[in-house]
């Protein structure tokens, strides 16, 4: 399959007749109004070549990006700096299930890299399928609770998955779960990307001890795990390139988790043989990633997008908006892709916004308005984002939801 | 209750804090605190000693591999047991409920020893796991309103002659036991299967235990309009069909 990069004729009849399948499948999904056709178009050609994945992903360089946060957001950044290499395919509007993934392959038949975020629960599959060159792994925290996707049992699943694996694996050293899943490899680099959320990784995944954590080390008190030592860092602005060489971070994108995905980003690119310089001065393009961080005019305001699906999320976003007054608008629902449970706003530290004005909307507000209430906090219910809005004076308002409720916002706020 | 001061304990949340179980340590200590009681709150991780002198203990929820390890540390630390024995009001909830029976079934699969505090005995159900929204009637004994919560277990809990349920459910499984019982008390430890966070949904629950610990029969009324606003809520969507 090497031979023939970028051209659709190394597929076989039927792995062409299911690409075409697809395509069609999705045009008329999009006809019927029913988003943007990538998942069912997938779905339809992988049904006629289950093996389709693999196929098309056979005359691609891969690398796979997995995490609970930031999956969707590093995508895009190694995609960009990969590009400097030559054409890359990436399922840049984060469908990152199989038949998502098997759609936006199909559309790329003309490229070299294939950058692919891949859901946690499917990693070890996708792996198997694609024979990628490179997976990255920046976090795993609790996400979804009513999925009963126990976090240490998706590390456990990686580490199968991935034991034996020839690619180099990129992982974060400072989360110990993604150590665990990682350390099965034979080809680890390890990346001090940092890690704010802790409470996922108290005991030990492999012996159940209890973990040790002065300052940014860790290590199981009871057996020999502990922190790997890292070859690239995050340190400050920069990153820290294995030969101790510093590297200025410019972004658009705000926030401490952006500068650990670009460190990330920046170790992938290395492995794919992209300077670290070239690299970071490519992330810089990347302005919003499916409309997060993007600040949209509503109402005579400025509201900054930004998503925050769980707990790490919550806790990466409050470290990133302007400080009081700034208001800040929350919104959480509970359906289906939410997770249907709300239990875990409790493990979210919303005295960190004392000193806002608060605005609370979505599905949910009302859980979040006793959440408020109990930790002390002055807030305001709201019906709209319209009401909310208005209520802020002009000016900058942070604007924070989970996932279902990002998808309202941007739709109301014609992003 | 020494001085003025409510001593609130929540046991190991390094292995058991998996949904939101935080939510109950903070609404007991913002109700108390509301009634102008001092709190000192303790945290109490799973390689320190659970002190035997608090009044009020909370133990939450977590997964089957921390939940044996959980169980194998507080029978080997004793502190809990002690406490209980002192008359401390213990409130827990799903993996911390099935801890403080006679036994559970562990991440191996196996039977393993509870701190037989609350006599109920828990096995694992066959079918499917029992997630969403629950309605019950908790029992009237206690003059408690109707309860709200999310379930989110596997587990079959039989509670014994030494225990009585908590609440019969209206719509959910609680216990799971077929007999629409949910939790499980004593008189001073009570078990639910309740998420949501349960005192969050309940605040009188919380009361109920302030009341235990402080040996009052009232306590001054607070503004709850946010509290039963989302419960109305709830009790509402509970009764929506799926």
């Amino acid at each position: 399959m090497a031979g023939h990069p970028g051209s659709s004729e190394s597929l076989s009849a039927r792995a062409k007749l299911a690409v075409t399948a697809g395509k069609a499948a999705a045009a008329v999904s999009r006809a019927a109004g029913r988003g943007s056709g990538s998942v069912i178009g997938g779905k339809v050609a992988l049904r006629l070549d289950p093996e389709l994945l693999g196929r098309l992903a056979g005359h691609l360089d891969v690398v796979l990006v997995s995490a609970t946060n930031g999956k969707t957001t590093t995508t895009r950044l190694i995609a960009e700096a990969l590009r400097a290499s030559g054409p890359v395919v990436s399922n840049a509007l984060g469908a990152n299930m199989p038949a998502g993934i098997t759609s936006a392959l199909a559309g790329g038949s003309d490229a070299k890299f294939g950058v692919i975020e891949v859901d946690e629960k499917y990693l070890a599959g996708v792996a198997r399928d694609v024979d990628p060159k490179a997976i990255a792994l920046l976090n795993l925290s609790r996400d979804q609770l009513d999925r009963a996707a126990e976090t240490r049992m998706l590390a456990e699943k990686w580490r199968e998955g991935l034991a034996g694996s020839k690619a180099v694996i990129i992982a974060n050293a400072d989360d110990p779960l993604v150590v665990w899943a990682a350390s099965s490899s034979p080809n680890v680099v390890w990346v001090a990307a940092g890690q704010a959320w802790k409470d996922d990784a108290w005991s030990c995944p492999a012996c159940g001890g209890v973990m040790q954590r002065p300052g940014d080390d860790w290590y199981c008190g009871e057996c020999g795990f502990r922190r790997p030592t890292p070859s690239w860092a995050l340190s400050g602005d920069h990153v820290l390139d294995p030969h101790g060489s510093a590297w200025p971070i410019h972004l658009q994108l705000p926030g401490r988790a952006n500068k650990a995905n670009a460190t990330s980003s920046a170790a992938v690119a290395a492995v794919f043989g992209v300077p670290p310089q070239v690299a970071l001065e490519r992330m810089y393009q990347v302005q919003a990633v499916a409309g997060r961080y993007d600040v949209v005019q509503f109402q005579g305001r400025d509201l900054r997008l930004l998503l925050a699906k769980n707990p790490a999320g919550w806790l990466e976003t409050f470290s990133l908006i302007d400080p009081p007054p700034t208001p800040v608008i929350l919104s959480v629902n509970a359906r289906g892709a939410d997770g249907t449970d709300t239990s875990w706003l409790w493990d979210v530290d919303y005295t960190r916004l004392a000193g806002h004005p608060i605005f609370v909307l979505g599905d949910r507000k009302l859980d979040l308005a006793v959440r408020l209430e109990v930790a002390g906090l002055d807030f305001r219910v709201c019906e709209t984002l319209d009401e909310a809005a208005q209520m802020a004076p002009p000016g900058r308002i942070e604007t924070i939801a989970n996932y279902t409720a990002f998808q309202d916002l941007r739709r109301r706020v014609g992003n | 209750m020494s001085d003025n001061s409510l001593r609130l304990v929540w046991v190991y949340p390094d292995l058991l804090s998996t949904y939101g179980d935080q939510g109950n340590a903070l609404v007991v200590e913002r109700r108390a605190r509301q009634r102008g009681l001092q709190v000192e709150r303790y945290d109490v991780r799973s390689d320190q000693p659970v002190p035997t002198s608090g009044d009020i203990y909370l133990i939450g929820g977590g997964e089957d591999r921390p939940q044996r390890l959980a169980a194998e540390r507080l029978r080997r630390d004793g502190g809990l047991q002690r406490a209980v024995g002192n008359g401390a009001i213990v409130f827990s909830v799903c993996a911390g409920y099935q801890i403080l029976g006679n036994e559970f079934i562990n991440d191996l699969g196996q039977r393993e020893p509870g701190l037989g505090l609350l006599d109920v005995v828990s096995t694992r159900g066959e079918g499917a796991r029992c997630v969403g929204d629950v309605l019950a009637d908790i029992d009237p004994q206690l003059g408690l309103p109707e309860l709200t919560g999310f379930e989110n277990h596997q587990g079959v809990t039989h509670v014994g002659p030494a225990a009585r349920p908590f609440a019969r459910v209206r719509l959910g499984n609680g216990n799971g036991t077929g007999d629409g019982t949910e939790g499980a008390y004593n008189g001073t430890v009570f078990g639910t299967y309740m998420h949501g966070p349960v005192l969050a949904r309940n605040p009188l629950i919380a009361d109920l235990l302030l009341k235990l610990a402080l040996d009052v029969n009232a306590l001054p009324p607070t503004d709850d309009r946010w509290y039963d606003a989302l419960r109305a809520e709830r009790v509402a969507a509970a009764q929506q069909p799926a």
